[in-house]
């Protein structure tokens, strides 16, 4: 396979799978959940190289899963004992994690090693670096995350709309919301080395929303946003290899509001423009 | 003085108790309007404004790039607030939308034009406190190090904003509507407040970079508020707080030979979960000790009721014996065992051989209790009074 399209394939797969995930993150209003955990993830990263010694892509996947469920958990105890607001639960998780994370980066950093080299490209990503292995790896997440989709598709469709209608009915709403948490988590740490911490949260939120524009129901704006998530990747990918300095993650999350903008805008029935005219 | 400002572990010092001082002030607001995640987009959005900045004016320090920056932060919220006016999208979403955008444009102007020049995502987001104290300014004589400069100008800037609108503020936070209708505008004073606080991040990234800076933003004014019920209490101990984090972030990054301004931050979330275990009141244990306490006093107060409707009945002897209680009420041992201590402390009863007594406290507890419920209860037909028996 050529890089570039090596590179496309494995952004239109990451915008895929984020797509999909997106709706249930927009739904359920959790968006800035993706936020969180893609800071979180950071000491993870590091805790899994320094156990791994190397650059390990499962050992990286497994720290930052686990460091993203451990902030979810910390921040559901906040929550629960304290009057808190969710929003500043989630600045504090957010911020010390990642300040945990810096530490520990710095502390790799100095221990020295050329180990070390590209781990820095997780934190702010950089697409061009991806191999054909890492095209595997998100084919095969891809694949994990639409099965527990289909196994789970009516309780997590309960959850998305009405948790305490799911509650009453005795639905394990706790087990989905962790399901989707830790799903979510890792779609994040697969985007983070293409797109880096901070665009990650849009790739999440992005398709969704501009879905929801067009369609009702919950399957046609899965669909529609794993499909919107994958052309905005692939035509991040091909925009950016026309220029030097077009990194491709900026690119493909430009491509995305403007996805989402027009949705906003222009789609039938929900469209500003046909309210105003 | 001279020496003072030419020591660096000094400088850096005095740099983190001014990001922590200077972050904590807006910060108290912030987290009790519930907007401690706008602090992240202005900070992430910032970027855009330094790079559109120094497009349009070649400037990448000073005051008009901190303007421009300030900008920015404004731009965030207003488009924040704009998308969810559409009602197309939740609050949330607009904001995981809009930072990352602007985001995204800032980082590519910088790829695209800049890349020579003193700018990339890494110290944007990242900081380096530990090289403040090379860049700097000669005044009277001294070369004080420029971040000192701005974050002093914005330490004041903040702390005067606060003292000058107190009122104002705190109703807008508290009561927006209320602080409306008595003329005072919250919207304006909540503007100038995400104004201050993108200037001030724009000052401080340098040094601790834009993530830490939410940290100095949300965390030390949450930890307050876990310790105080007072506005001008929780601003005093979250500037307090701040501090304390830089100075023990900075011993322990210097000990450990890790970044000083990730320690600083990692610190004020030290301090937070300090808080969240162990405040009086609103701490975990305090919260759990007095759940626990709750049910004890729920259950002494179902034992003397027990007592209390058979002190007067026939079977009084087997009803009210201590080793009734375990088939009587259906409480394991280990509980039987807390609650009658508990009520034995309390002065609810005592104990009469294999009997449990009330005392005149605990019967007057088991009247209440009995009354107060027996309008909840339908008769049962024993209940129903009896025909007094012919008189012999």
């Amino acid at each position: 396979m050529s890089p570039l399209l090596t590179v496309a394939l494995g952004t239109a797969l990451l915008g895929a799978l984020a797509g999909a995930l997106g709706p249930f993150a927009v739904l359920r209003k959790q968006s800035l959940m993706g936020d969180v955990l893609s800071h979180a993830a950071l000491p993870g990263i590091c805790i899994g190289f320094l156990v791994a010694q190397e650059r390990s892509l499962p050992a990286l996947l497994a720290g930052a899963l686990i460091a993203g469920l451990i902030a979810a958990g910390l921040i559901q105890l906040i929550l629960r004992f304290t009057r808190i607001k969710p929003d500043a639960a989630m600045g504090i998780i957010l911020s010390t994690f990642f300040a945990l994370g810096v530490v520990l980066l710095s502390h790799i950093q100095h221990s020295g090693g050329a180990a070390q080299a590209g781990l820095s490209s997780f934190l702010f990503g950089q697409a061009a670096a991806m191999l054909a292995s890492d095209v595997t790896l998100l084919s095969a997440l891809a694949a994990l995350v639409l099965l527990i989709l289909a196994t789970f598709w009516k309780d997590l469709k309960l959850v998305a709309f009405d948790r305490d209608y799911a509650r009453a009915l005795g639905r394990p709403v706790a087990a989905m919301e962790s399901l989707l948490a830790a799903v979510t988590a890792i779609a994040i740490v697969a985007g983070l080395q293409v797109v880096g911490v901070v665009l990650m949260v849009a790739l999440l939120i992005a398709p969704a929303v501009a879905a929801r524009q067009w369609v009702e129901g919950l399957l046609p704006m899965v669909l529609l946003s794993a499909l919107l998530g994958a052309g905005a990747g692939v035509s991040g990918a091909l925009l950016s290899s026309t220029a030097r300095g077009l990194a491709t993650g900026p690119v493909i999350v430009l491509v995305a509001a403007g996805l989402v903008l027009l949705s906003i805008l222009f789609a039938p029935r929900r469209g500003l423009v046909w309210r105003r005219a | 003085m001279t020496a003072f400002f030419a020591n660096p572990d000094a400088m850096i010092l005095l740099t983190g108790l001014l990001v922590a001082l200077a972050a904590a002030l807006p910060g108290c607001f912030l987290v009790l309007r519930g907007s401690s995640l706008m602090t992240d987009a202005i900070s992430h959005a910032i970027v855009f404004g330094i790079a559109l900045t120094w497009l349009a004016t070649g400037y990448i320090s000073g005051p008009i790039q901190i303007a421009g920056a300030a900008a920015a932060g404004l731009l965030t919220v207003l488009l924040i607030e704009a998308l969810t006016r559409t009602r197309r999208l939740n609050n949330d979403a607009a904001m995981g939308l809009v930072f990352p955008t602007l985001f995204a444009a800032g980082v590519l102007i910088i790829n695209l034009y800049a890349r020579d020049i003193h700018l990339d995502t890494d110290t944007v987001l990242l900081g380096e406190i530990a090289f403040v104290w090379l860049d700097t300014t000669r005044i009277a004589g001294m070369d004080i190090p420029n971040a000192v400069i701005s974050l002093t100008v914005f330490a004041a800037l903040n702390l005067g904003f606060i003292l000058l609108f107190w009122k104002p503020l705190k109703l807008a936070v508290f009561d927006p509507d209320f602080a409306a209708l008595q003329g005072l505008r919250p919207g304006l004073v909540l503007g100038g407040l995400f104004a201050l606080t993108s200037a001030t991040a724009v000052a401080a990234f340098d040094a601790v970079g834009a993530i830490l800076f939410v940290a100095f933003v949300i965390v030390p004014p949450a930890t307050a508020y876990l310790l105080t019920q007072s506005l001008a209490v929780m601003v005093t101990l979250a500037a307090l707080i701040g501090m304390g984090s830089a100075l023990a972030g900075q011993q322990a990054a210097l000990a450990l030979d890790v970044s000083i301004g990730g320690m600083m931050a990692l610190m004020t979330g030290a301090f937070f979960a300090l808080a969240l275990v162990a405040a009086p009141g609103k701490g975990v244990i305090a919260t759990l000790l007095r759940r626990r306490n709750d049910r004890l006093a729920f259950a002494c107060r179902t034992l003397v009721t027990h007592l209390h409707s058979h002190a007067a009945g026939p079977r009084v002897d087997e009803e009210n014996a201590i080793t009734a209680l375990e088939s009587h009420l259906r409480w394991p041992r280990r509980q039987i065992r807390n609650v009658v201590l508990r009520a034995l402390d309390d002065g609810l009863v005592r104990r009469e051989g294999a009997m449990l007594v009330l005392t005149e406290m605990g019967a007057a507890l088991g009247r209440e209790t009995v009354a107060s419920v027996a309008p909840l209860i339908p008769p049962r037909p024993q209940d129903q009074p009896q025909p007094a028996p012919p008189a012999a």
